[in-house]
């Protein structure tokens, strides 16, 4: 495997849903070639990084317009005629 | 019903209420998933507006379709439907007004050629300490807003949101191949990015090692 393969297989690697016999191969690879054990290091910690992010709040004015016009509608579609 | 109660009481069981007609349900319903239908248009759309305008049409439309509503999923897992469709209407209407051309959007480039990693190091710190920090937050977010659309849609759906190649190509209604091309993509470009940031240059491995 070269290092070209391996950028190839890199998502299944990081997933681990690589098939076992070529995650070896990847290993092996890993193994005798630093820049790629860095390159897949550092692609792990992008991904944590993204996930570990917190959810965004709500602008206050923006909420408040938000529920106003969910009540509006709600009185819409529940009032009988 | 009391906020307390409300609290306690599951999606679907609140779902079946607001059915039923009561509007404390589904007001509950809201304020439990407005955040993350914000989130989620926000990092999608990269524009606050933009991100307020598919948060309320995402609410509107669930609660004018509410019926419609199929439990065999979360509720969760439907709101994100409703507003990854939304989403996408005003990434598509923002290209209809670009000079570029609509085909960049799906231009053969992306088999071809897998960018080649540029800038290799250790980082400096651990995600964990990293995410602790207040401009960790801008700079990953920055680094998400120079993402192409179609390879940031991706992204956010499967590593943000935890959705499966599966799951995300479903959503956006590609190919799994597709999206496991935009996913490299996206992540190649975001850990060079990264890496530019938080790497230590002490200990950046030159390219040129890294030529077999």
């Amino acid at each position: 495997m070269k290092c070209q393969d391996l950028l190839k297989q890199l998502n299944e690697y990081v997933d681990g849903t690589l098939d076992p016999s070529v995650c070896e191969e990847f290993e092996k690879h890993m193994a005798g070639c630093n820049p790629c054990q860095v390159v897949v290091d550092n692609i792990r910690k992008t991904i944590m990084l993204y996930k570990a992010g917190e959810p965004y709040e709500l602008p206050a004015a923006f909420r408040e317009k938000l529920h106003a016009a969910l009540r509006q509608k709600w009185k819409e579609t529940h009032t009988p005629e | 019903m009391s906020d307390d109660r409300a609290a306690l009481t599951d999606d679907g069981v609140l779902v079946r209420q607001a059915r039923a007609g009561d509007m404390a349900a589904f007001e509950e319903l809201v304020r439990r998933h407005e955040r993350a239908v914000f989130s989620l248009a926000r990092r999608m759309l990269q524009n606050e507006q933009d991100a307020e305008d598919v948060t309320q049409q995402t609410f509107l439309s669930a609660l004018e379709h509410l019926r419609n509503f199929r439990e065999e999923a979360s509720f969760y897992t439907w709101l994100r439907r409703i507003a990854t469709h939304a989403a996408l209407k005003i990434i598509r209407k923002r290209r209809g007004l670009d000079t570029i051309s609509l085909d960049a959007a799906t231009a053969p480039d992306e088999n071809d050629h897998i960018p080649h990693p540029e800038y290799i190091a250790d980082w400096r710190a651990t995600p964990e300490s990293l995410a602790r920090r207040n401009e960790t937050r801008r700079l990953i977010e920055e680094a998400l807003g120079e993402l192409d659309d179609k390879h940031r849609v991706v992204f956010v759906l499967r590593d943000v949101e935890g959705l499966s190649v599966r799951e995300t190509a479903d959503v956006l209604g590609l190919s799994e191949a597709n999206v496991k091309v935009r996913l490299l993509r996206a992540r190649l470009q975001l850990r060079e990015r990264l890496t530019r940031l938080f790497g230590d240059p002490d200990r950046r491995v030159a390219r040129e090692e890294h030529a077999h």
